[in-house]
């Protein structure tokens, strides 16, 4: 079969390049300040003097969408780093050694996945209390389990083949063929997991914001905006659908990404 | 939960004041009316109209809905509801020995006269002949006695509303008379005995029986309530057939609702959302609130009075009334409703005109000339509360105040910042849930229980305690307005507004009218004819 | 058979387990039902009352027991806010909610199979890929802005339908229906993408199986042969991902509600919560679990029945 060049892989890194980029550059330079308010300005339609237009405070949307993305992500990135080196190390043990404690976890991990991780999050909110830090601790430990699954079953694959086999004959402990010799192996489907988790922590913190139940103002949420935006979606669209447009471009990026990451293991 | 209703307001209006003590106006004896002369300006500048009003006839007859943005989850006992929205739905099945009218007077309704008794400790109400309850009995004194025992708990030793918890006895002298005594003088009691009278040994948690103008048909809960006329009021009745309380908690729904015709009437909107509205009779007036950065005088740099009248510089009450309502709202500079016109102290809105520099000064002088951290904490149910806080982080950031905003739910709400006061600062609206002053003030007592901000100046201990034994109703005018005036000297809190209430009401309905407390009363709506 | 039981068992026991894990959050969760209860009216010595009649002072497995005893009877408590049977609060949203899953479940699968099955002709086409990068970008759409889209173009700009008007089931069948049918949309449209893609890719993988030239090599046409042979055994995987798609499915439905205002088991939940009202949530959270449980439960019968391979398995 002749090699296609992986239009996935290149698209996803250019959108997320994009979005990424406006975001970095949103750290140091926003065209207004995403909290100043201007009596005079409220709910103006998009121009070029606000891209987007202004909201029910003045406040310039664009600004204020570069400044939501910027903590939608970063909250996303910190979950998925949560979920994913936890997990994994949850995976590795109980997928190289399996035995008892694995089949406890596994069962319990199979509970937790067939219930809604919203419902859950939830929960966790109202122990926790809402606000930045509390939302990322509760999606962190929802996104355990899903990486331990599949960490499990590549350790649990990779530990029955010959090179892991020849690693142990030579004497090498087990902590050192896990993370040294198994990792590195495993690492091609971790990555891809890694960019979808990353857009499902994308959504799930848009959804809990726009539940009330995310992060809180003055810090800015995508989620939050959009259902700040529904009030006025009579008279001023582009709130609703300028917000809404930074969330899909944020998850497309990744998700191309992840596909195209699945296409070249794939091939 | 999502919090984006006008009406978010109302339920931070749970904040009943319900407290007691506040003995006074005058000891002689008022039968047939309550009206004094000294409530009569109260409804000043409560209610204005800004359109013209269709003045036809009223008929009889018709049915509508009232869109009402936060659900009532609440207990429907009207003994025991804490939330303003579940009051003012109420408002129109139950009534009292006596009710309040639109002016803020106390006039007589199940009881037809009263007699309170020269020592201020024996009031004695004669039954309104004929007055049914809506399953068709006639009201006895024994209603009466049942009704008040459990509103005050006589039996129990808890009373359902703390107010009432001075009565020592309440007994039936003869089939038409019900006598009341206190533990002591209190006559500012009526104003509380609005409480609903229910029928002898009944539980309104499960069949709500009143002697109100519209009777109880049935809730679903987050969804709607629906009343219907009672035909044997013993007043002048209701002109609508119907009313439909529908519960729309989004705010976007509520307008398209409006618009659409789906629904009639509702109150408690914002300017922005009235804005969205064409064909509507807009109503304005106050909420009845006193809307707040209200401060905990016992924590950190807070207990240092120049810092809080730092903040009450910072604080720009027309730019917040600008940003959340379009300018429109009344400023206040102490903790009283503008609808009390009586209590009102002229010029006290300007005490700290906002002032930049001034406060900046002030930190200075108190040793914070950078500033310092504030957290704002607010229920997150409130999302009026909310963008007036967001206001204000933007008006302390000017003078260095690097305040955050903390959202928390309701529950937590109650439970940490108002039992537990363990907060900076937070931002609601308390509300008056009777007609007197006390009913306000009584919580900056320094050792009322109800004392949420922590404040303590012995000056307002002084003056609320000789304003409660005042004897003279004037006087006791004047010492109330004393504490008033310790508030806002002493900036006990940041006060900001009594908000507008925005009410719009198809344009074929007409006769709405504002109350100095939370009350929707749907009897006087009518079609024009 | 006894494997059947096995499974029924396990069902049960994790039913149980959630239940309980339930009860549990709801102790350690900060806030009391009383404070909201009270409201401004709280006092300890009224706080303590409202316990006692409640029935919040007794211990915590005391109460957990007898939660579960009146469940098993059908009686699930009365809830504190409302002071009505949870039961009665219930019924008439567990019915909207499950409409609206079940349309949207219907329209996940309607929105898939063809697509699926048309992208799958001809691999690797120009049809393919498009279909493929359409629903790359449909499954970057979060439900809620969907929803919020559909009610701007379809409520407010084309003023097809009343936006915050619900039509009850009990006040017109279809209206009711009607009303539902955007909302599930919002939801079936990123679930009916990612089934698609799914599906396809298990068509694909299928089509390249020795058996499948075996029969287009006998004469079948491509197209029956995919029909016939290769749908089948591709949809195994498909039917377990679609069991838990349900699933999300009625989680997705919480905020939809929200978004479209309708009077669901999603806005009592979170009204619920907020307001500390355990019975609701427990009956909720209790009820949802076993929608889920059970689902995937059927989804792994029906496997077994469609391919015994499994059961050797």
């Amino acid at each position: 079969m002749k090699k296609r060049p992986n239009y996935n892989l290149i698209l996803g890194c250019i959108i997320a390049g994009l979005t990424v980029g406006m975001i970095i550059v949103g750290i140091f330079w926003t065209p207004y300040e995403p909290t100043a308010m201007s009596g005079g300005e409220k709910l103006d339609a998009p121009s070029l003097r606000h891209l987007l237009g202004t909201d029910n405070f003045g406040r310039d949307i664009f600004s204020r969408v570069l400044e939501g993305a910027r903590s939608t992500m970063l909250i996303a990135a910190a979950v998925v780093a949560i979920g994913a080196s936890v997990g994994t190390v949850v995976g590795a043990f109980t997928g190289y050694f399996g035995g008892r404690v694995d089949a406890v976890l596994m069962r319990f991990n199979d509970m937790l996945a067939a219930f809604p991780s919203i419902l859950l999050a939830l929960v966790l909110i109202s122990l926790l209390g809402s606000g930045k830090t509390n939302v990322i601790i509760a999606l962190g430990i929802l996104f355990i389990p899903s990486y331990a699954r599949i960490v499990r079953a590549e350790f649990a694959r990779q530990a029955e083949l010959d090179y892991v086999k020849s690693a142990r004959l030579m004497g090498a402990g087990h902590l050192r063929i896990m993370f040294v010799h198994i990792l590195p192996n495993a690492a091609p489907v971790l990555l891809s997991s890694i960019a979808i988790g990353f857009n499902n922590a994308v959504l799930a913190e848009a959804s809990m914001s726009y539940l009330s139940i995310g992060v809180q103002p003055p810090d800015a949420s995508l989620g939050r905006m959009l259902s700040d935006s529904q009030t006025y979606l009579l008279s001023a669209p582009w709130y609703a659908i300028g917000t809404g447009a930074a969330i899909v471009l944020l998850i497309l990026g990744f998700g191309l990404i992840s596909e195209g990451l699945g296409d070249s293991r794939r091939a | 939960m999502k919090a984006r209703k006008p009406l978010s307001l109302l339920l931070a209006a749970a904040l009943l004041a319900a407290v007691f003590c506040g003995c006074g106006n005058s000891t002689t004896t008022s039968t047939g009316s309550a009206a004094d002369t000294g409530t009569a300006d109260s409804t000043d500048g409560a209610s204005e109209q800004t359109e013209t009003v269709l003045t036809g006839e009223p008929t009889y007859g018709g049915e509508i809905v009232v869109g009402i943005a936060q659900d009532l989850d609440d207990s429907l006992d009207p003994h025991s509801m804490t939330a303003a929205g579940t009051r003012e739905v109420l408002f129109n099945v139950f009534e009292g020995l006596v009710k309040p009218d639109t002016d803020g007077n106390l006039i007589p309704a199940v009881a037809s006269s009263y007699v309170i008794a020269e020592t201020g400790d024996t009031f004695t109400f004669t039954l309104r002949e004929g007055v049914k309850f809506h399953d068709g009995s006639t009201v006895t004194v024994g209603d009466i006695v049942y009704s008040i025992s459990r509103a005050a708990g006589l039996d129990t030793g808890e009373p359902l509303i703390s107010a009432l918890s001075v009565i020592d006895s309440v007994t039936a002298a003869d089939d038409s008379t019900v006598v009341i005594t206190t533990s002591e003088p209190y006559i500012e009691l009526l104003a509380y005995l609005t409480a609903a009278i229910i029928p002898e040994g009944s539980d309104p948690a499960e069949d709500m029986i009143g002697t109100g103008p519209f009777v109880f048909v049935s809730r679903v809960a987050q969804d709607s309530i629906v009343l219907e006329k009672f035909d044997d009021y013993w007043g002048e009745g209701a002109y609508l057939d119907k009313v439909t309380y529908k519960i729309m908690e989004d705010s976007t729904s509520l307008i398209m609702s409006l618009q659409s015709g789906a629904i009639d009437l509702c109150a408690h909107l914002t300017a922005s959302q009235a804005a969205e509205l064409s064909g509507f009779t807009i109503y304005e007036g106050t909420m009845n609130l006193v809307q707040a950065l209200y401060l905990n005088n016992a924590s950190g740099p807070l207990a240092d009075v120049r810092v809080r009248q730092a903040i009450c510089y910072a604080i720009d009450s027309q730019e917040i009334m600008d940003f959340v309502s379009d300018g429109m709202g009344v400023a206040i500079g102490t903790a009283m409703i503008a609808a009390f016109g009586k209590y009102t102290v002229d010029g006290l809105e300007d005490t700290y005109a906002a002032d930049t520099e001034k406060a900046k000064e002030l930190l200075t002088e108190a040793g914070y000339p950078d500033g310092f951290e504030l957290e704002i904490t607010v229920p997150s149910n409130y999302q009026f509360h909310i963008d007036t806080a967001e206001v204000m982080v933007e008006q302390l950031s000017r003078v260095g105040i690097n305040a955050t905003i903390k959202l928390v739910e309701w529950a937590t709400w109650l439970s940490d910042v108002y039992a537990d006061r363990n907060y900076e600062a937070t931002v609601v609206g308390f509300d008056a849930s009777a007609l007197t002053a006390s009913a306000l003030l009584a919580r900056y007592v320094s050792t009322s229980s109800k004392n949420t901000f922590n404040f303590s100046s012995e000056a307002y201990d002084a003056a609320y305690a000789a304003a409660e034994a005042a004897t003279d109703e004037a006087e006791q005018t004047e010492l109330y307005k004393e504490c008033e005036t310790i508030l806002a000297e002493e900036a006990a809190s940041a006060y900001v507004q009594d908000p507008c209430d925005l009410v719009a009401m198809n344009s074929e309905l007409a006769g709405y009218e504002f109350y100095p407390l939370y009350a929707m009363d749907m009897s006087k709506v009518y079609y024009v004819g | 058979m006894i494997g059947f039981l096995k499974k029924l068992g396990a069902v049960l026991v994790t039913l149980l387990v959630i239940s309980l894990l339930a009860f549990l959050a709801f102790q350690i969760i900060p806030g009391d039902p009383t404070a909201k209860l009270l409201g401004t009216e709280y006092t300890p010595e009224r706080a303590e009352a409202l316990r006692e009649s409640l029935g919040l002072n007794g211990s915590a497995a005391a109460r957990y027991l007898s939660w579960l005893g009146g469940f098993v009877r059908g009686d699930f408590g009365t809830s504190y806010s409302y002071n009505q049977p949870v039961a009665e609060l219930l019924s008439g949203k567990i019915v909207t909610t499950a409409t609206l899953s079940l349309i949207a479940f219907l329209m996940t699968i309607i929105i898939s199979i063809p697509t699926a099955l048309l992208a799958a002709r001809r691999a690797g086409g120009v049809l393919d890929r498009l279909l493929l990068g359409g629903g790359q970008v449909l499954m970057s759409i979060p439900p809620f802005f969907t929803g919020i889209i559909f009610t701007w173009i379809f409520g407010l700009v084309l003023n097809m339908f009343t936006v915050g008007k619900f039509v009850y089931i009990y006040e017109s069948f279809w209206g009711f229906v009607g009303y539902l049918l955007l909302p599930a949309l919002a939801i079936a449209l990123p679930k009916g993408a990612m089934t698609a893609k799914l599906l396809r890719s298990s068509l694909v993988s299928e089509q390249s199986r020795d058996y499948v030239r075996t029969a287009i090599s006998r004469g079948h046409s491509p197209r029956s042969a995919l029909r016939s042979h290769v749908l089948r055994n591709a949809l195994l995987p498909t039917i377990t991902f679609l069991a838990m798609t349900l699933a999300d499915i009625v989680a997705g439905s919480i905020i939809i509600e929200q978004v479209f205002s309708i009077p669901g088991l999603g806005r009592m939940l979170i009204a619920s919560i907020s307001n500390r009202d355990y019975p609701v949530v427990q009956a909720i959270t209790v009820m949802i679990a076993a929608l889920v449980v059970i689902v995937n439960f059927l989804a792994d019968t029906l496997c077994r029945i469609i391919d015994p391979r499994v059961r050797l398995k």
